[in-house]
């Protein structure tokens, strides 16, 4: 099925999150959409999909004007779309899922759960997922939970498949067997519209690239790109993808976590008895897939969650039973994972944000007046040291861009003397043009001899930031690499397999692989 | 309205995708109506006021027994139906501002303006609680009890005012420190078990709210709180000493519980905007999360949000015993707690809106007893009126259906449900 978009224009009061765009998906295509957070895309697939009726423009399968009332419209026409957020229901199984919001009813009005089933394993079969159909969803890795949406899709037969960020949540061996599926589908017919920011899977797998930029197509590009140039396309000027950073100044191990474990509210440990340290001068990543306890590792440091027991000692000073107080006032700078829920009050002003730690304290309070001129005269430095693209230290923090709230964020735990800077996700939602300047600020604390902990789990940017990089997999740390590492390698540790056992598992495989060439 | 129109950000990009849904949508949607109903534009102020009142109006036709009569021959003599809808609104309404504001039929200026002066001494009390109100609105709190935190502050105020005896100033001053403490006391109770124990303070406060209104019934019946010799459920008169003084004369019951009004709305501007305890409690309001982490007490900051707003609740009871009532009654609080609940939501949780809001309101209780005394329409109507305002500033989007403005800020759904 060709399915065509044409003039697509969709505004949100003054703001137009689509302007014009022309898109074409061909029988048995891939198609990437490419583009920053908030350049509109998913945006023009809530449209295609029902979700949202556009201002003008028309969506046109296999040349005939076509108009979606809702998603339930979409579906029939044979559009499916998988969101980066999971429609499933954790309880029921993976039959139940398929089934949910067409069941078959066999005579009676009793739900006919084996033709369900049948499907599952018909369509399972034929694309090799290896579902079984009376798994329980919530029982599932994310990867396969990812394929039952998949068949969810194919169930209903679409012929045209939105994935949208559907590798955000992957591992990067998942990540490789669901470009496997987004190819077998393609042989079988299947057009997919692949929805992502990262531009070495584009380059994997699409047929054909286009770029949206502010919400209009700025240029289409084939896949033979170099990631460069389409980094540049996306952002609209040239950037330079690698981080230059001089090799780091290791000074004396500041930062030591002993046996650190936290527990979740059910008794199971989410951090188990890590033990790491950081040198004066030395980037630690923590890379692992999201959900593996980087993120209670940090907040247990920063003193948010109890941890059960171990020690956390910097500087000699232990930290452990801290309020988050007095861990940011013994020299802890703290970027949380997600900004808009903990690291902004974004309904507040720029410089009310940036002083939000540092609010009740000289020069910033007299006694508990607030020193407004010095909030002020703060905001207005911080914003050109860092570039803040704002209208002025009095515009609210909510207003502005992912990329410019993330640097309002880094600029205030950057902007006082730190003995150690901890950033989850630093760049997360983040512009690429922004990510460069951020990784930037991050390596010149590094320099001024700072230990720092970053917790990512974007791959590339562990590799560009750490000096070394510990992998964390269901709480424990797998083990502490060189950046070197190869990629195979981190994915596997990130999957659980030991170092020794991951660099074997990858040399069989090249061994094997050139053996057959 | 203007400030909450969408405007694109700074750099000219598209707005960010929707926040990804971490957190439960319900919370967060809960939090954003909250803050909305709480503290959103002025205009959808006004118009629900318009709005009301002409509501109000239809009620009044529809009341009106002139209108009924000329209703049953409304087709003769249509010109006669329409009159009569209008005498009986523009009759009442008109009665209604010179009962409030000023009466103009009055021989005597001074008569005249004594309309305003006693809808300014009516919203002593309700400007001073319902700036309390406001700064558990700010912080994130839903203060419903400052009922029960007037009717503490008026019994210990009172006491102060009654039973010691002091020289001038400075037993005006404790009494009114007594108001404020108990006030502050009794809320508190509520902050403290919050922080401590979760428990939600609409809950307690509304729980405390009839502890405070039969502990002070019990107050009166101790020989501590009634006249000698009498058994009465009414205390001694506040001696002279202790009394706010008059500000224009005998005639006029206006005292200086409007400036102390005055003071505690600048007191609350500043707080709230100048201080670093306001920089915490709104932040603790608007995002709890966010000010965890930037080190903030969240739970200390419950403690002092409703300590802060009972105090207020409490200098509203004291200057209601010490101004007007002069002796406590168990009803001495009437409905100022509950009253302030609604003017905090008029005055939008600022206090220059809260002490206009605060004016409206008492003008339209002040007002409708003119109105029923002289035209002869229920002051119930006055309450419908009262209730419509809230009702409409409940639902903004209501507000902005029926005028058709612009809705504050695009909703993106992003990922929603198929």
């Amino acid at each position: 099925m060709k399915l065509e978009l044409r003039g697509i224009t969709k505004s949100f009061g003054p703001l137009v999150a689509n302007d014009h765009i022309d898109l074409v998906i061909e029988p048995g295509q891939i198609h990437a959409l490419l583009g920053e957070n908030g350049a509109g895309k998913s945006t023009l697939m809530n449209v295609l999909f029902g979700l949202y009726q556009a201002d003008s423009g028309a969506i046109l399968l296999d040349d005939e004007e076509r108009a979606f009332r809702g998603p339930g419209d979409a579906l029939a026409a044979g559009i499916g779309m998988v969101h980066q957020h999971f429609m499933l229901v954790p309880v029921f199984t993976v039959a139940e899922n398929v089934m949910l919001g067409h069941e078959d009813v066999k005579a009676g009005g009793f739900l006919d759960l084996e033709a369900a089933r049948a499907r599952v394993r018909d369509l399972s079969a034929r694309f090799g997922f290896g579902l079984d159909p009376d798994a329980v969803v919530e029982d599932l890795p994310v990867g396969v939970q990812q394929r039952v949406e998949i068949v969810k899709a194919l169930a209903r037969e679409a012929k045209v498949l939105i994935l949208d960020e559907p590798t955000a949540v992957l591992t990067p061996q998942e990540t490789d067997e669901l470009i496997e599926i987004m190819r077998q589908l393609k042989a079988s017919g299947t057009s997919i519209v692949f929805i992502t920011h990262k531009l070495r899977e584009v380059k994997a797998v699409a047929d054909v690239i286009t770029v949206i930029r502010r919400g209009a197509v700025v240029g289409k590009a084939e896949p033979t790109a170099s990631e460069t140039e389409l980094a540049s396309l996306m952002v609209g000027r040239s950037v330079s993808l690698g981080l230059d950073k001089a090799p780091a100044k290791l000074g004396d191990e500041t930062f030591v976590v002993t046996d650190l474990t936290v527990l979740a509210p059910n008794g199971q440990a989410v951090v188990d008895r890590v033990s790491f340290s950081v040198a004066q001068g030395e980037i630690l990543a923590v890379a692992g897939v999201q959900g593996n306890g980087q993120t209670e590792l940090t907040e247990a440091i920063l003193g948010l969650i109890p941890s059960a027991e171990g020690s956390i000692e910097l500087h000699g000073k232990e930290l452990r039973g801290l309020s988050p107080d007095a861990a940011l006032d013994a020299g802890i700078g703290f970027v949380p994972e997600d900004r808009k829920v903990d690291g902004l009050v974004l309904d507040f002003t720029v410089a009310e944000n940036l002083v939000l730690d540092l609010y009740d304290k000289s020069p910033y309070a007299r006694g508990i007046a607030l020193n407004l001129p010095e909030i002020r005269r703060n905001a207005e430095h911080r914003i050109t040291e860092f570039d803040i693209r704002t209208q002025g230290p009095g515009q609210e923090v909510g207003r502005l861009s992912g990329g410019n709230q993330q640097k309002v964020v880094l600029a205030r735990e950057l902007s006082r003397p730190l003995k150690l800077f901890i950033a989850s996700q630093p760049t997360r939602g983040v512009d690429v043009g922004s990510i460069e300047f951020l990784h930037r600020r991050i390596v010149q604390e590094r320099d001024n001899g700072t230990p720092v902990i970053i917790v990512s789990t974007e791959l590339d940017e562990v590799v560009e930031l750490a000096d070394r990089i510990a992998v964390m997999y269901r709480g424990r740390i797998v083990g502490f690499v060189p950046p070197t590492t190869s990629r195979e390698v981190l994915g596997l540790m990130m999957a659980g397999v030991p170092y020794d056992e991951a660099t074997a598992q990858v040399t069989d495989q090249t061994d094997t692989t050139g053996a057959t060439q | 309205m203007t400030d909450q129109q969408p405007v694109p950000p700074a750099t000219g990009e598209p707005a960010p995708e929707a926040p990804r849904a971490a957190k439960p949508a319900s919370d967060a949607r809960w939090a954003a109506t909250f803050r909305e109903i709480t503290t959103g534009p002025f205009g959808v102020t006004v118009l629900a006021f318009v709005l009301a009142l002409v509501i109000g109006g239809l009620l009044i036709i529809v009341t009106d027994p002139d209108v009924t009569a000329a209703a049953s021959y409304l087709f003769a003599k249509p010109a006669d139906f329409f009159g009569a809808a209008w005498s009986a609104v523009s009759d009442a309404y008109s009665a209604m501002f010179r009962g409030a504001v000023f009466n103009y039929e009055a021989p005597t200026f001074a008569r005249g303006i004594r309309s305003l002066t006693e809808t300014m001494t009516v919203s002593t009390p309700l400007i001073i609680a319902a700036l309390g109100v406001a700064v558990g609105f700010r912080a994130g709190l839903f203060n419903i009890g400052a009922q029960g935190q007037v009717l503490m502050g008026a019994a210990i105020g009172g006491y102060v005012g009654f039973a010691w005896s002091l020289p001038p100033v400075l037993h005006l001053l404790l009494a009114l420190l007594g108001g404020v403490l108990a006030g502050g006391f009794w809320a508190g109770i509520a902050g403290f078990l919050k922080a401590r124990t979760g428990a939600h303070e609409v809950i307690v406060t509304i729980m405390l709210n009839y502890v405070a209104l039969y502990l002070v019934a019990w107050f009166l019946t101790t020989s501590a709180f009634t006249r000698p010799g009498s058994n009465q459920p009414k205390s001694p008169g506040v001696k002279d000493t202790a009394q706010l003084p008059l500000l224009l004369g005998d005639q006029f019951r206006l005292n200086a519980g409007f400036l102390v009004a005055i003071l505690a709305a600048v007191f609350v501007w500043w707080l709230m905007s100048r201080s670093t305890w306001g920089f915490r409690f709104r932040a603790v309001g608007s995002n709890p999360q966010a000010a965890r982490t930037a080190g903030m007490g969240v739970a200390s900051s419950f403690v002092l949000v409703m300590v802060v707003s009972g105090a207020l609740a409490g200098l509203a009871g004291a200057v209601q015993i010490l101004g007007t009532e002069k002796a406590l009654t168990g009803g001495i609080a009437g409905s100022i707690g509950f009253d302030a609940i609604t003017v905090a939501l008029l005055g939008r949780s600022k206090p220059l809106g809260i002490f206009f809001a605060g004016l409206l309101y008492a003008g339209l209780n002040v007002g409708g007893r003119a109105m029923e005394a002289s035209t002869g329409t229920s002051i119930n109507i006055v309450l419908v009126i009262q209730s419509l305002v809230v009702l409409f500033i409940a639902a903004p989007p209501l507000v902005r259906a029926i005028f058709r403005l612009p809705a504050p800020n695009p909703v993106v759904v992003k990922g929603a449900s198929a």
